[in-house]
Order: C-alpha cells, then structure tokens, then sequence
C-alpha cells in the first residue's frame, strides 16, 4: 500500500545567526529525517524543544521551504510544485498551531477567519460560504450564532476550535497539529483532543501529531517517531515504543514521564549527549525502527 | 515567643483577594481560603488558569497586582500575621524567610549582570555575607543547585544558560537567604520532560536538605504525585477539596477534581479522553453557587443556589460540595465510613 504522505531524506538548514557573535554559516535543525504515513493514522512527532519537530512539521507543508529530501503526498511530488500548484495542494494539507490567542487575527470576525480559505480558493457563492461557516461552526462544536465575535471573546479551547474550523474548511485529508492542545487547561485540552478525533472518523482525516506530551501521544497516536537533534531515532506503533525503547535517548525521555501514583520516585535512566551518533534508522524488529 | 514545634509554619485563614470589576463591584479572585504548611511539608495547590492559586502566593508576599487588594482574612507566618506588617517588614519578609521560584526563569533574572553577581547581592542584601565571601556564598549555592562547574558559570550571563541552568539559577536565589518556606508557581512547566525531572528532584533533595517547607502550585497532577504531602485543588477562587496525596489520588471526593484526574490522558483505555464539559468561569461571571455547578453532571437541587461549605469526608480530607454535606458548615464535621 501507498502511503498518504512519504517524506525522504528531509534536511532543513537556518542561517545561523548567533547573535553578536555570527559568524554565518548554518545550523542544521532537521537532518536526513524519513518516515511514511498510512490514510487514517495518527503519526505522532515527539522531542523536546528545538529538536526539529516543529520545522519537520513545517517543511511538510512547505511553510518552510526544506532545503532537500523528498516529499511525495499521493501522487504529488510536493517539493517540485510551483507556487499556484502549492495553493491547489494546500486544500488537502492544513495545519493547526499550539497557540490559539496569537494564529487568528485579532481583528477579523470569527465567522470570517473560518471563511477567508473558502475565498482564497473561490469556492462558492457568498451565501454557500455563509452556510458552510455556520456548518463549520457546529462540527467544532461552537454556536453559528458566536461567528460574529472577535477572537479575543473566546476562550482558549474555543480559540484551537476556531482554528480547526479554518483548517478543515477545505475538506483536507490531512493535517498537521502542532502542539494543539498544550497551550490549553487540562480540562479542555481533553475536549479538543476529543474533537480531533471525532473529526478524524467522520471527515476520514489523517494526522502528524506534533506534541511533547508523552501521555497524550500514547493516548491517541497509533505509531510515534522520536526526534532528537534534527534526527529521528526511533519509530513505532505506539504500544510498542512505550512498551518495549529501543534507542538510549526514547528509553530516557519516556523514564522522566511522571508517573500518576503518588510517591513513586521515578526509576530515571540518564542519557549521555555525548553519546549521540547520527546512525540511520534499521528496522530491528517488524515495523519497528530505531537509530542504532 | 517559640511556637510549638507542630505549629504550621504558614497558616492562611479565610484569605480573600478581590479584583475591581470597573462597575464598582469586586470580584474575589481568592475566596475564602484556609490552608496550613507544616515544617518540612510540602503542599501542592493544584488548579487551572484562573483558578487563583498563582494569586494565592502573591497574596501570601503581598505582592498582588493592582488594582487588586487583600480585602480580608489572616496570613500567619509562625504565628505572626504578615498583613499586620509594614512595607519594611514584609520586605525581610520577602527572600529572608520565603523564597520564590516563578515558571519563566528569564523573566525573573536580570539580563545584564552575571548569576553570581544577582546572587551575591541577595545574600549581601539580607545581610548574611558580604564582598568576597558573598561571592563564595553563590558558588556555594549554585553547587548546591547542581550547576555543572559553579565557579564558571557564576560568571555567565543569565542568556548564556540553558533553560533548565536557569531554572537552577532562580532555585539558589530562592535559597540564598536560607528560607523556611519556597514558594514555586509552576517550577518546571516552560522545561522539557528530562530537565524537568531533574528539577524536580533536585527540589526533592533541597527540600530535604534544608528542612524546607514547599507550596508547590501547579496545573500537573503528575507533578503533585511524584512531590506533595497534601494537595489542596483550587476552583474559581475557592479550594474545593483537600487531602493528603495518596487519599487524594485514591479517593477524589469532588466532582471536579475527579473529573481532573480522569481526564489526564492514560488514566483510562483510549483514545478518547474523559472531558470536563464547558469552561473555566471568567473572574466576575461565577454562578451564585457552587462555581463549578455548571460544568458538574452531579449537580442537585442546592447546587446552584449557595457555594457549598467545607465538610470533612474523613479527618484530614476536607471538600466543598453538597454530596458531602457542604451545607451545614457549623454543624461538627461528620465522620467518614472507618
């Protein structure tokens, strides 16, 4: 089976720009980074800051150009589209991001910000659009009646639901989440979880879950890769890698994961940087890969 | 006067904090709260934004923002009521006998002098070392706090650290006056899973170290678990309920901070998470009840007429909610099933 979205040998270079002291140069922030995704999965991307998740994310979409590799969505070579050819693709690749007070403009209506890609992608009358919206609105769980509001009059959790509303507007079949709900209170971090995952059944949609909360992401995520340094260094199923790490670096960040059972002192297992080599992955077990 | 060894150290009673609206009434951002520390005790205050608890520890310094205000209520450290105390008081107050840790270390540093040089000036100010020694004093503490090569880094600009060394850096200045309480509002939460890990232990060590009493306040129940004695949960202002930790987790009487417990993902097969329904109420928009009668499916009758008082489940597990008896808050406390 062909998978939905395939990305080869991703590299995404930044100048470096240390400060006073730049001596030009560049800084490697995503480094010969594969993996594939099935229709209907939800692929988890986990590391910690600065580890190159959020660019991977990014360079997907080509938010952020990638310097090299290959990204094939379908039967798009996504890399080699021009600009128009990219506008087209964007209707079936969308994005939410971590924080709802500053991805909506602050000063268009509700209403409008989930209808601006039906604009930009000419799709319907005035009137067609209105309903779309207030259909939009519902499906996200949000009163039709609230489109006339600013984003500041909404909370958190109905900010991340306006900005879903916008993301599947276009009927993607896939969509980045980028940290979606850790800007969130816990209470309502479980209701917009539950909503991307009541979207993924109905509207068939397949994501790229970017999160660092590793709880959330063996909750939810049916395989998981393991960024660190711009390199992934391990794939699986869920189940499996928080049942059985194989690479040093997994087996420590999922040893700091608190447990929820009071005064267990967690058994931690330290990692030693020093250590880190860029291997590519190997498969050392069916469907699961590691960096070793 | 020495007080009692089993005195708490910090006793609040029936503390209230209350914000101007703009249409000349008041809303209580704190309301009515009553908690004690012990010697040696850590407490985790745990709720969601809005909740209060960040406004309850600066209550407690009486750093709270204006135009907001203390409006009752007593804050007793070892017996002495810090609301009775002028600025100079509350001052020596301030660092010399708690400490503080905030969430985003780079707010609280000072750009533009070295670690050390912030630390030694603390310990100077609060009169404990001065010059060279003050100095040493800070290579000290950030030995203490686990800084790799204290001697270097002391000379290192607070950009030129990792957010976790600065988090450590914030933790020595806490300690540098040699408190009896730390005060951490949400310690570890701009910090990655292993750095924060470390943190946390390292607090662990401290606490035991220097015989420090902890007010943990945070949003993660994880967190509360692998740290508190007891927990106390805020809700729009109030504590809902208060346990030791291991009855807390085991046996969550309110309604709310069971629905907290269930919904952090992992406590149940997924995946869909168990959700609260709704939100947290806005500062000055409470329902004239129980403020989380809204979003509660155990809510009766008298749930939404008068907030609910506290009731004891069992000694030492306190909460606020009419399924336990709230409503007769002079009535003596009941027993719980032994």
């Amino acid at each position: 089976m062909t998978p939905l979205l395939d990305v080869r040998h991703l590299v995404k270079d930044f100048p470096a720009s240390a400060g006073l002291f730049g001596r030009g140069g560049t800084v490697r922030a995503v480094d010969d980074v594969s993996f594939a995704i099935e229709a209907g999965e939800t692929f988890g991307l986990v590391g910690e800051s600065g580890s190159g998740k959020t660019t991977t994310g990014r360079c997907v979409l080509r938010l952020v150009e990638p310097t090299s590799g290959e990204i094939r969505f379908k039967d798009l070579d996504v890399r080699a589209l021009s600009a128009r050819e990219l506008r087209r693709a964007r209707r079936q690749l969308q994005i939410v991001f971590q924080d709802p007070y500053s991805a909506l403009n602050p000063r268009m209506r509700a209403g409008d910000i989930v209808e601006e890609p039906l604009i930009i992608h000419r799709m319907g009358s005035r009137d067609e659009r209105r309903t779309r919206v207030a259909e939009l609105f519902t499906l996200v769980g949000l009163d039709p009646e609230d489109a006339r509001k600013l984003p500041r009059e909404f909370s958190g959790g109905q900010r991340q639901r306006i900005g879903l509303a916008r993301a599947i507007a276009l009927n993607p079949s896939f969509v980045v989440c980028d940290e979606p709900v850790s800007a969130l209170d816990v209470s309502v971090q479980a209701q917009v979880v539950n909503l991307l995952l009541d979207l993924q059944q109905r509207l068939g949609l397949t994501y790229l879950f970017i999160a660092h909360d590793l709880r959330l992401v063996r909750q939810v995520c049916t395989r998981v890769a393991v960024m660190y340094r711009g390199r992934l260094v391990e794939i699986a199923t869920a189940e499996r890698l928080f049942s059985g790490p194989a690479h040093p670096y997994t087996k420590a960040l999922l040893s700091a994961m608190p447990t929820l059972q009071p005064g267990q002192k967690l058994e931690r297992i330290p990692y030693d940087a020093s250590t880190f080599q860029p291997l590519p992955l190997r498969e050392i077990e069916s469907g699961h890969y590691a960096a070793l | 006067m020495t007080p009692p060894p089993d005195a708490p150290l910090l006793r609040l009673d029936r503390l209230r904090t209350v914000f101007p609206l703009g249409d000349g009434r008041e809303a209580a951002a704190v309301d009515d709260v009553s908690l004690t520390i012990r010697r040696g005790e850590t407490l985790g205050l745990v709720g969601e934004s809005g909740s209060g608890k960040s406004m309850t520890a600066l209550s407690i310094i009486r750093l709270v923002p204006a135009p907001g205000r203390i409006a009752s209520g007593r804050i007793e450290l070892d017996g002495r009521n810090l609301l009775d105390l002028d600025d100079r008081g509350i001052r020596a107050v301030r660092g010399r006998r708690i400490g503080f840790v905030f969430q985003e270390p780079a707010a609280a540093l000072n750009p533009v002098f070295t670690v050390g040089s912030q630390i030694a000036e603390t310990v100077a100010a609060h009169g404990l070392a001065r010059g060279a020694s003050a100095r040493v004093r800070a290579i000290d503490l950030l030995e203490a706090v686990r800084v790799p090569d204290p001697a270097r880094r002391a000379r290192a600009y607070p950009h030129q650290l990792s957010g976790g060394l600065k988090q450590r850096v914030m933790i020595a200045l806490a300690l540098a006056a040699e408190p009896d309480l730390v005060i951490a509002d949400e310690p570890t939460t701009a910090l990655d899973a292993t750095v924060q890990a470390e943190v946390l232990d390292l607090l662990r060590d401290l606490r035991a170290k220097f015989h420090l009493s902890l007010l943990l306040i945070t949003h993660d129940l994880g967190i509360v678990a692998a740290m508190a004695d007891r927990v106390a949960v805020m809700y729009a202002g109030r504590i809902v309920e208060e346990a030791t930790v291991d009855r807390l987790f085991a046996a969550p009487a309110h309604p709310y901070t069971r629905g907290l417990l269930a919904c952090i993902p992992g406590a149940r097969p997924g995946p869909r998470l168990a959700a609260i329904p709704g939100v947290v109420p806005a500062l000055g928009h409470l329902a004239p009840g129980c403020a989380f009668a809204p979003r509660c499916d155990r809510r009766f009758e008298p749930c939404e007429r008068l907030p609910p008082a506290s009731a004891s489940v069992e000694p030492g597990h306190e909460t606020r909610c009419y399924l336990y008896g709230g409503a007769t808050p002079f009535a003596p406390p009941s027993r719980g099933p032994s």
